[in-house]
């Protein structure tokens, strides 16, 4: 048989938060150590798989199935394709790098660790599923551990607000999703929630129209699609900063992801009725969250923000239903992922030495941590589509989709493009150029080493990807063959 | 040698980037070290590019040492490069111009390694869009550019001045012009970056030969609208970015505040190359991918190059700043370039047409080494004095001699004086441009006339009049590195005026092609 090596990434970080759940609360560095190995074990693998995965052959691979509850015909079946694999890698990165970023929490961080690897499973569940119900199934395990990182260690002044506001809103969302996939379930008639059954099930055209927007909005509530996005940034600003990464990094990701494979890969018919309308919506994403972000004061409401308009890129790569416009959003999903991830480890390490986030009160941080500025200039430079970086490589497909389907949307869309250079150059020269602020002289001080190696980490990977789009490409490439098969064939 | 031969392109784009991983693994402190080392490496691209100039066959047509790989499948992108006569000198250019700029900047005592390696990849930006045979790869490169030249002007840019923006806020005037550079030529290239796209959605590729036949013979109705209607707004597009670039009159309004802000190395390239690249973007792409457009809307390039030639020379004659004056120079000197270009791409072949083409990327490549030479002069006594301000000097020639003779040597070849490089090519320019566009070629000469006046007022305020008696003994002369710097400009300022051949053998070829 072969090595269910997705299995292995999806319940590593389970076992681990038992493990350290079990670790004496006061021995921290133990439970810190246990962590990091744990994390590194979960991307070691993830990478294993993402380079294991034999782009040729395509389709699902790594299938592993065993009947879970048969009478409703739901099986643990999991899958490893060209869209989630770069996403598994993303998840490990995020896991890896918010690990080492949390090294210094002080405050209960068995607690902290066991809710975050929680969360992390979660998160992996989501991507590999390949049956509807445990694809919910890891969906609900990985939206409430969120609810108390937040609330427990999250920023005081809105953590609880904060927290509340996006467990309803995800839960509101999830629900309508969950309608959605039930009628479906019923629907198909073939008594099961395999996704690759139920791709075939051949639904009427009736209603896929009726439920696709049920479904794709439902999830697109965690991808942040407007008029949902609102939850967003709240939650981001809210969440500490390991959370923010995968907040922001990965779990936006689990809500674009699931739209496709739920509602777009088994509604074709319903996405081709109504993507005209909600490519409308993305639109208002990637415009108004760029220009929003413009207008903040607070630096993680800017890149609060701009994952708002970066996520709606995604959306309408997906909207546009076009190769191009899947192979961009599906190189976005990972390339916004690990840049914003980069961002908000940032925004965390000079708030945990300024105690402020007000951009006007920051200033010459390049002084004090010059490599923080070097790796935020990095991923300001992804943010505005910079080419070679990994954000120029993933949207300029998405526009070429947009082109392709709603030329006048493309035109209207790019504006963000420039809207997002300003505020980037402004977070950058405020915050990190100019003159230290005289009451951090002495106080604020460089990262540590393994701050270091996470920026290090997460800036290699969106230069590589940048310059080398090889490594990434054909693989999210097989992934939308089999898309646009479903598209074409219904 | 074969491998050198085939992948020569290559190893001159790509070693400024090894030039700047050595940088990153040197000691910050070791200044000297730091700037001998730079000086060192620019001077392997400088090299290969001379290889370049003697394994180049004048007489073949078409691009050479053409090399393709793989690069973005999915959207049926590839790097691919290759040199013409137009792109080799440009290359020649760069790669000049690059050493006696880091061999300027040892003046510079801040952080000098981020520098360095800042510089490395602007060449690495420059060169890349003169070799690239790929529309996607001539626009990363295009864009790569801009964010070292951002830093280099916001980081070691000039620290004096103020400016004030909207809501009465004061910001440095390097934060206000960087910033000005920044979203202007983004903003420019926006358009340029959406009909890019376009044509690789209805071209289905991004290759430029390819595109030279696939696009311009494309005849069906796109996106409900005629297919002329979105070639005409495809090729304003196009226009705009690299009228942006060059800058065209009324689109120069950045380049003042960017070339008075910038360190002086940093002006060196911004005239000297940056302003080329977007020369050099219409001889590559918009004529050869839209000529019809091109002739038809050449008369409005040609007003505006006419404006630019003019309005560029009143307002250099009106600047009290020097290096402001220098900088309006520029929009005067690459008014004639653009005018070249508008005739050329209005005649469409014909005798005067070639003239006026060679004329063009000649003064292409002249005002790269004039305005890089007079920028550089200006720091020289900036540094020496710390005032920019013309009335500030005078009378200065009998406290540095040496210095005002290579200052005038300079200006002349500027100016355009028989005997020197600019002379030869604005000629060009006007002689092939006065049977297309005889008004408008007219109209330049009231430029050209004003252009003597700034270039004279500069050296009268600088180096004659009253001796401004503060600067006596403190005034030093040029220096030995100094004259080096600026030795090799005049040595071809020089050559090509006395006997331009060598160079404009090389041109011709590529001009006879795009205007075949």
């Amino acid at each position: 048989m072969q090595f269910p090596i997705l299995s292995f990434i999806v319940f590593t970080p389970i076992v681990a938060a038992l493990i350290i759940f079990l670790i004496p609360e006061e021995r921290k560095s133990e439970v810190r150590v246990a962590a990091l190995a744990a994390a590194s074990f979960a991307l070691i693998l993830s990478i294993w798989a993402y380079f294991a995965y034999d782009i040729r052959s395509g389709g699902y691979q790594f299938v592993e199935q065993v009947s879970w509850i048969p009478a409703l015909g739901i099986s643990y079946k999991v899958g490893l394709d060209g869209m989630n694999a770069p996403l598994v890698l993303l998840t490990g990165v995020v896991m890896f790098t918010g690990v080492l970023i949390s090294w210094g929490i002080d405050d209960r961080p068995r607690e902290f660790f066991t809710f975050l690897f929680i969360l992390a499973t979660g998160v992996f569940g989501v991507f590999v599923s390949l049956d509807l119900f445990m694809l919910f199934f890891f969906y609900e395990i990985a939206v409430f551990p969120m609810y108390l990182l937040i609330a427990i260690w999250g920023w005081k002044e809105t953590r609880e607000y904060a927290a509340m506001k996006l467990t309803l809103y995800l839960f509101v969302g999830s629900v309508i999703a969950l309608v959605g996939a039930l009628a479906m379930y019923f629907t198909a008639g073939l008594g099961t929630f395999d996704m690759l059954e139920l791709e075939k099930a051949g639904f009427s055209r009736e209603f896929q129209i009726l439920w696709f927007p049920f479904v794709f909005i439902g999830f697109g509530v965690l991808g942040g699609i407007f008029p949902f996005h609102n939850w967003s940034p709240d939650g981001h600003v809210a969440a500490p900063t390991a959370v923010s990464m995968f907040h922001a990094g990965v779990l936006m990701k689990l809500g674009a992801f699931a739209a496709l494979r739920v509602g777009l890969m088994l509604l074709p018919e319903g996405a081709k009725f109504h993507m005209g309308w909600i490519i409308l919506l993305t639109l208002v994403n990637v415009v108004y969250g760029a220009f929003i972000a413009s207008v903040q004061t607070d630096f993680k409401y800017v890149i609060g923000f701009s994952s708002v308009s970066h996520m709606g890129l995604v959306l309408m790569g997906f909207a546009t239903l076009t190769r191009e416009g899947f192979i961009g959003a599906g190189i976005q999903m990972f390339s916004h992922g690990v840049m914003t991830a980069l961002f908000f480890a940032v925004v965390g390490m000079v708030y945990d030495r300024a105690h402020t986030r007000e951009i006007p009160k920051l200033g010459g941080f390049r002084n004090v941590m010059p490599m923080v500025a070097i790796a935020f200039i990095i991923g300001g430079l992804v943010s505005m589509g910079m080419p070679g970086f990994s954000g120029f490589i993933a949207e300029f497909p998405i526009f070429m989709g947009v082109w392709k389907s709603y030329p006048l949307i493309a035109i209207i869309a790019a504006i963000s493009i420039v809207i997002t250079a300003s505020y980037i150059i402004r977070v950058v020269g405020q915050v990190f150029y100019g003159k230290l602020p005289q009451e951090f002289e002495g106080h604020v001080h460089d990262v540590t080493v393994l701050d270091k190696i996470a920026l290090v980490i997460l800036s290699f990977i969106l230069i590589a990807l940048g310059v080398f789009p090889g490594w990434m490409v054909p693989l999210v490439e097989s992934g939308v063959e089999q898309i646009l098969r479903l598209l074409g064939g219904a | 040698m074969n491998f050198f031969t085939d992948h020569i392109l290559s190893i001159i784009l790509f070693s400024p980037v090894f030039a700047a991983a050595i940088l990153f693994f040197l000691p910050e402190n070791q200044e000297k070290l730091l700037k001998w080392v730079s000086f060192v490496l620019s001077l392997i691209p400088l090299g290969f590019s001379l290889a370049l100039w003697f394994l180049f066959d004048k007489n073949a047509a078409g691009f050479q040492f053409v090399e393709q790989f793989t690069w973005y499948a999915a959207i049926n992108s590839s790097y691919h490069v290759g040199v013409d006569g137009i792109a080799l000198s440009m290359v020649l250019l760069t790669t000049l111009l690059t050493p006696l700029a880091i061999l300027a900047s040892f003046s510079i005592n801040e952080n000098i390694k981020s520098y360095m390696i800042l510089f490395f990849l602007l060449e690495l930006g420059m060169l890349g869009v003169f070799l690239a045979l790929d529309l996607l790869i001539f626009f990363v490169f295009w864009e790569f550019g801009l964010v070292p030249m951002y830093f280099l002007i916001n980081q070691w840019g000039s620290e004096k001045g103020e400016r004030e923006i909207w809501g009465g806020l004061k910001v440095p005037a390097r934060t206000y012009a960087s910033f000005k550079f920044m979203i202007y030529t983004m903003a420019g290239s926006l358009g340029l970056l959406l009909a890019i796209q376009m044509i690789g959605v209805v071209a289905g590729t991004f290759d430029i030969p390819t595109l030279f036949e696939r696009w311009t013979s494309l005849d069906k109705s796109l996106f409900g609208l005629d297919i002329s209607v979105v070639k005409a707004i495809a090729f304003w597009a196009f226009t705009i970015a690299f009228a942006i670039k060059v800058p065209v009159w009324p689109f120069h309004t950045w380049l003042p505040d960017a070339h008075t802000e910038a360190p002086t190395a940093g002006s060196m390239i911004l005239a000297g190359v940056l302003l080329k690249l977007g020369a050099f973007g219409f001889l590559r792409l918009v004529l050869p991918l839209y000529p019809m457009e091109a002739q038809r809307y050449a008369p409005a390039l040609a007003f505006l190059a006419v404006m630019a030639i003019i309005f560029g020379a009143f307002a250099s004659f009106g600047q009290t700043d020097f290096k402001r004056l220098v900088a309006y120079s520029s929009v005067n000197h690459m008014g004639f370039v653009v005018l070249g270009i508008a005739a050329a791409a209005y005649a469409m072949g014909g005798e005067n047409a070639i003239i006026a083409l060679n004329g063009a990327v000649l003064q292409m490549f002249n005002h790269g080494l004039s305005a890089a030479g007079m920028f550089f002069l200006v720091g020289v006594i900036y540094e020496r004095t710390h005032t920019r301000d013309l009335n500030d000097y005078g009378g200065l020639f009998p406290l540095v001699p040496v210095y005002g003779g290579i200052l005038i040597f300079t200006s002349m070849a500027s100016l355009g004086l028989p005997g020197f490089n600019g002379f030869i090519s604005e000629f060009l320019v006007v002689r092939g441009s006065w049977p297309i566009f005889t008004l408008y070629t007219a109209l330049a000469m009231i430029g050209l006339l004003f252009t003597g006046a700034y270039i004279l007022k500069g050296i009268k305020q600088v180096l004659h009049g009253p001796l401004n008696e503060k600067w006596v003994g403190h005034l030093t002369e040029i220096n030995p590195r100094e004259i080096f710097v600026i030795a090799p400009l005049m040595v071809l300022m020089l050559w090509i005026g006395v006997w331009p051949a060598w160079i404009l053998d090389v041109i011709n070829r590529a001009v006879l092609a795009l205007l075949s």
